[in-house]
Parts: C-alpha cells; sequence; structure tokens
C-alpha cells in the first residue's frame, strides 16, 4: 500500500469536522475524501497550499504547531520573521514594539527573513546567466508550488532553480554569525514564524536539502495574540520606526506579488492563487507559453499577505507594508553602513545550492504500464454507469475521482447514491445494504433520527 | 488504447485542449515525463495547424505499452508542397493568425524535432494527416 514520508501541518480535527465537502472540492489536487463523516487528506497528494482551511465552514483544519516552551532548550533563540508579519498590525503599533514584544516572548535575536534578498537576487542572476538553456526559470520561493510540481507537474521539476529560498539563507546567516561568535551549534535555536502550513512542510520535509537548518516554527497568527495583547496592555510609547535598521524596498515587497519577478530581466510573470498557477503550468507543460524567463508563483492569492495564518485582511497588510517600504525608501541613510549579511555574502553564496527536486507524481495510475493500462480502462467502463454529476455525495470531489477510487481499491462502487437506488430497485442490494454504505461515508450520526417538529 | 478527439477550425481559444487531454492519460499511464513533453508538445503543434489553417479534424491515439502513434487528420485546404512546408519559416498563416501569435513557420520542423517518427499525407482541396509516432523504450 502507499507510503507516507511527508510531514504536513494541517490537521483535521475529527470532533468538528462536519464533513460538509467544501474543502473535497476545493483541494487542488483532489487529495480529499469524506469517510466516516469526516474529511480525510491523502498526504501523497497534499501540497500544503490551506485552501482546505480557508474553505471550512467551521474551522474544523488546523495548523499544527510545535510547543513554544521549546525555544528554551537554547541559549540563542533567533525568531526569523517574515516581512508580512510586520504588515499586519495596526497602524498605532510600532516596529519597535513588535520587535520588543518578540524579544519578551523570550527570543534573544530577532531578524527579518527578508533582509537577505540581496543575497539571493545575486545568486539567481548568476544561476539562470549559468543555465540559459533550462530556461523558463520557476522560483523555489513557495513550497506549496514546489510540491504542486513535484506530484502534478513532474516534467517541469528540471526548470525549478536550484538555489535555497531567504529563509533558509537567514537561518544560515544567523547560524554563522552566532557560531563566529563562540556559541556551540547545539546552543543555537533557530525559528520560523510562518504565515502558511507550506512553510511548515518545507521545514520538517525538505525538498532538495537534506535537514532544514530551522530548529523549529512558530505560528504567525500565535505571534500576532501574543504581542498585539502585551503591547495593549503596556502602553509604552516608542518611535514608529527603529533607528538602526534600514529595510530596502526589494527587502519588504519580496513575499509581495511582483516582489521576485520585478528583479529580474527578460520576460518575468508572476502569478499568484493556486489555480492560476495550475493553468500556467499547464499551458508551460504543453509549451504553448515558450520565451518566459522567469516565473514567481505562489499559491496564496495575493502571495503571502494571504497566506493562511495571515491575521489581517490581505489588502490592508499589503497597504501597510507599501507605506513601510516607502517610508524606509524616504529616510534611506546617506551613506548606506555596511550590513552584517553583505560580511558573510561569499560564505552564503557558497552554500546556497540546493538538489535537484525529485518528481513524486500522484497522477500514474500504476508504475506497470500494462498495468495502468487495465486501470484505465476499468476506470472508464466506470465512469459510463456513474451520473457524470460530480455530486459529492460518494465522499468523493468527482465522478472521476471515484472510480479512480474504486480501480486503486481505496473505495466501492456502491457508494454512488445513484448506483445505490438503481441497485436497491433491481433487488440487487438490500435497503440495509444501502443504508450501510451511506452511513460508512457520511458516519452515523448523520443518519440518526431527526423529527420535523423538534425545535 | 485508443482515444479520439475532435478538434474545431477557428477556434484558437480552445486549441491544445486535445493535446491536454492527451496530456492526462500518458501522465496516468506513468510514461516518462520526457517523452510526454515531446509528445505533447508535437500534438499541441499538429493540433494549432488544424485550427489554424484547416476546417475541422480529429486527433486519433493509440496508446500501446512500446509506442504511441497519433494520427492527426483534418478537412481543409491540404498542403501543395510538403517539402516546402516542412522548413523552418515557411508560413501561409494569415495576417489575422499572425497577430494571435502564430504562423512563424516552426510548428511542422517542431513536430519532426519532437517525434521518433513523423508522416504527413495531404490532399490539396481534401485535407492533410500527420502521423508521428513515440516510442516509449
Ligand atoms: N493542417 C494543415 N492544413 C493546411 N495547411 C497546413 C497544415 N499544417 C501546415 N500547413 C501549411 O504548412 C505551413 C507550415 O506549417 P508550420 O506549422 O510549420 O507553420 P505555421 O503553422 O505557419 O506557423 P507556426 O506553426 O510557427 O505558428 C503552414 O503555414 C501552412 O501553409
Ligand atoms: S504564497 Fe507565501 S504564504 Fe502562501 S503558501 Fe506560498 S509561501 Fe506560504
Ligand atoms: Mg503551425
Amino acid at each position: 500500500m502507499e507510503q507516507v514520508h511527508f510531514y504536513h501541518a494541517l490537521k483535521v480535527v475529527d470532533e468538528v469536522c462536519i464533513g460538509c465537502t467544501h474543502c473535497m472540492n476545493v483541494c487542488p489536487t483532489a487529495a480529499i475524501r469524506v469517510k466516516n463523516g469526516t474529511a480525510d487528506i491523502n498526504k501523497n497528494a497534499c501540497v500544503d497550499c490551506g485552501e482546505c482551511l480557508q474553505a471550512c465552514p467551521v474551522n474544523a483544519i488546523i495548523v499544527e504547531q510545535d510547543d513554544f516552551t521549546q525555544i528554551f532548550n537554547y541559549k540563542q533563540r533567533v525568531a526569523l520573521l517574515p516581512t508580512v508579519l510586520l504588515g499586519q498590525f495596526p497602524d498605532d503599533v510600532s516596529e519597535v514594539q513588535i520587535y520588543n514584544e518578540i524579544k519578551d516572548l523570550g527570543f534573544t535575536h530577532v531578524y527579518e527573513v527578508d533582509g537577505a534578498v540581496d543575497v539571493l537576487i545575486d545568486s539567481t542572476k548568476k544561476f539562470m546567466h549559468k543555465h540559459h538553456q533550462e530556461r523558463p526559470f520557476i522560483s523555489s520561493f513557495c513550497p506549496a508550488i514546489v510540491r504542486l510540481i513535484q506530484v502534478k507537474f513532474p516534467a517541469l521539476v528540471d526548470n525549478i532553480i536550484q538555489l535555497k529560498p531567504v529563509i533558509d539563507i537567514s537561518a544560515q546567516f544567523y547560524r554563522k554569525k552566532l557560531q563566529d561568535k563562540g556559541y556551540a551549534q547545539e546552543e543555537i535555536g533557530i525559528f520560523y514564524v510562518t504565515p502558511c502550513a507550506a512553510k511548515i512542510a518545507a521545514v520538517k520535509s525538505p525538498v532538495g536539502e537534506q535537514k532544514s537548518l530551522i530548529d523549529g516554527v512558530i505560528n504567525m497568527d500565535f505571534i500576532y495574540n501574543k504581542v498585539l495583547l502585551s503591547i495593549k496592555n503596556s502602553k509604552k510609547e516608542t518611535k514608529k520606526y527603529p533607528e538602526n535598521i534600514h529595510m530596502s524596498r526589494r527587502s519588504i515587497g519580496w513575499t509581495l506579488t511582483t516582489g521576485e519577478a520585478s528583479r529580474y530581466s527578460g520576460r518575468c510573470l508572476a502569478i499568484d492563487e493556486i489555480h492560476n498557477v495550475i493553468e500556467v503550468l499547464e499551458k508551460l507543460e504543453n509549451e504553448e507559453i515558450t520565451d518566459v524567463d522567469f516565473l514567481e508563483l505562489r499559491a496564496c492569492d495575493h502571495s503571502c499577505a494571504g497566506g493562511v495564518l495571515a491575521t489581517e485582511n490581505r489588502f490592508l497588510a499589503i497597504e501597510r507594508l507599501r507605506k513601510r517600504a516607502a517610508w524606509y525608501h524616504r529616510n534611506k541613510p546617506m551613506i548606506m553602513p555596511e550590513r552584517e549579511i553583505d560580511l558573510y555574502k561569499t560564505y552564503l553564496q557558497e552554500n546556497i545550492g540546493i538538489d535537484k527536486v525529485e518528481p513524486r507524481s500522484i497522477l500514474s495510475l500504476d508504475s506497470d504500464m500494462m498495468v495502468a493500462m487495465k486501470k484505465m480502462k476499468k476506470i472508464n467502463r466506470i465512469m459510463k454507469v456513474l451520473p457524470r454529476i460530480d455530486c459529492g455525495a460518494c465522499g468523493a470531489p468527482r465522478c472521476q475521482a471515484l472510480a479512480e477510487d474504486v480501480v486503486q481499491g481505496k473505495a466501492k462502487m456502491t457508494q454512488c447514491v445513484f448506483l445505490q437506488k438503481m441497485l436497491t430497485k433491481e433487488g440487487l442490494i438490500s435497503p440495509q445494504e444501502s443504508f450501510d454504505i451511506s452511513e460508512d461515508t457520511w458516519g452515523k450520526s448523520r443518519f440518526e433520527k431527526k423529527n420535523l417538529n423538534d425545535h | 488504447m485508443e482515444f479520439k478527439f475532435t478538434i474545431e477550425g477557428g477556434n484558437f481559444s480552445k486549441a491544445g485542449s486535445a493535446s491536454s487531454e492527451v496530456k492526462k492519460i500518458l501522465k496516468q499511464l506513468n510514461v516518462n515525463p520526457k517523452i510526454i513533453k515531446r509528445t505533447v508538445v508535437s500534438l499541441y503543434e499538429a493540433e494549432v495547424n488544424v485550427v489554424a489553417h484547416a476546417f475541422e479534424g480529429n486527433m486519433n491515439v493509440d496508446i500501446d505499452t512500446d509506442k504511441i502513434v497519433v494520427k492527426i487528420e483534418d478537412k481543409g485546404p491540404g498542403i501543395p508542397d510538403i517539402d516546402q512546408a516542412m522548413q523552418e519559416g515557411y508560413s501561409t498563416a494569415t495576417p489575422q493568425v499572425r497577430e494571435m501569435g502564430f504562423g512563424a513557420g516552426m510548428g511542422l520542423p517542431n513536430i519532426k524535432r519532437n517525434s521518433d517518427q513523423m508522416n504527413i499525407t495531404s490532399k490539396v482541396d481534401v485535407g492533410t494527416e500527420v502521423e508521428i509516432i513515440n516510442y516509449l523504450g
């Protein structure tokens, strides 16, 4: 049977899930089925995009996180922040306060990962120049997209740029910096504050790297609530912006749409929202789109501002970040002091490469083509008797998906409510059998006797 | 296994849908991604040629464990001089077709590059048949 190798932070809380099929219908890789009245996510097909979480009407899908107190297992505790975090807070909250509060939570260092963009931009330009015959290049930025390509577009894995994203570069920078200060490897704990489930998966089951450089992940909404609560309670007045840090517009814009695409020459496309990305990848795979140099592809609508752990409305967050970038730009020091990360640039660029991304297609019906052909014929035969209305009442998102599940031994044809009725009418299954099948899919409680006159 | 898809002449917004269907099938049959890509690229070019140059057509796909044979046949003006049509840059595409981004005269040569065997037969004022064979071994 299928082996499970992949860590996913998205979890269905069975006690809360009402098995409503909303998540099943939006999943871009058809990874969800309803069984026993609750949603069940296929770990091999899930790409951690979080569409299911967004679609859930009862908040039954959560992003599992590490225990916060684990940070205290380390002497040096580094909080790596995505710049989108700074866009979540109300306008009257200052950056200085946010940094201070995060330190008060127990961190010894706070660093915004997008401060490392210049290292990456430089290496990306070199990479694209050196491998120019392999264009178009796809950014490795969004882990959900990297996984989507692995499972659905195996022919495109070689187009993914083999360079670390900024969070890994920043982690490497901080680890090295602290080691140079005399701290031992095991004294240093590096934690990423994540806007999404995909980045958690990237830390727990990295692609293209043996081991992640990050020791743990903290959900952005958790940090947001903690920080905002202490700020509301303290009322300390501070300046809005810190005095000793400068964030470039490149850094602040990096996680927003066009953050990457606007940095490279040639024909660069920026595409956000996973269904839009799928549409373009289809065309790219057919070579219907050629003559493109660089593709910035992000799973979330409006990129990381739309991450599943963002608390603020994405349009408001983007507006704040743009304002922030403009402020830093206006107040740019006349002479830029050398930034610490620049001292490590050579070291970071020497270690910036990742391995080739391996395909792991979920589409193939069998590794043996003969068997796959037999299965396909069977699926086509089953499709002839299914109603093709994709009602989802069988617990699969489409009739085609049920047919595939049946052939793979994961479902029974009689799960189809139309077939059930027909078979019952012809006396081939008893009404009780039909009832039992529905109970297996939708759970016993769905069929408890209810009285129309009950209030 | 055999599959058949129809191709609508003149409808560029739908051009590529038959090749996409074939792509899905080949992925399900666990065909090597590199061979899928070659096949789909050549089918796409042949499909667009029907859309751009002919009235209507069919794509007939026959998949075996050792090879994929696809015949794209159309009713249309036909090709008077196949050798000439095969040359890179040769195109009779109308200005309207060029405006849509087609008509560089690269389609047929691209099919040749992306297939193990390619055969064209054509009758002027009747139609054209392009056969594309890719081996799976
Ligand atoms: N199915 C067809 N029916 C009629 N004529 C065709 C057909 N396919 C190709 N031709 C002729 O052969 C020429 C060359 O075809 P080819 O596909 O190489 O280039 P194109 O279609 O003109 O441009 P491109 O494919 O680069 O967009 C066409 O311009 C057309 O005159
Ligand atoms: S777009 Fe950003 S927030 Fe959304 S999944 Fe990708 S990396 Fe995460
Ligand atoms: Mg052509």
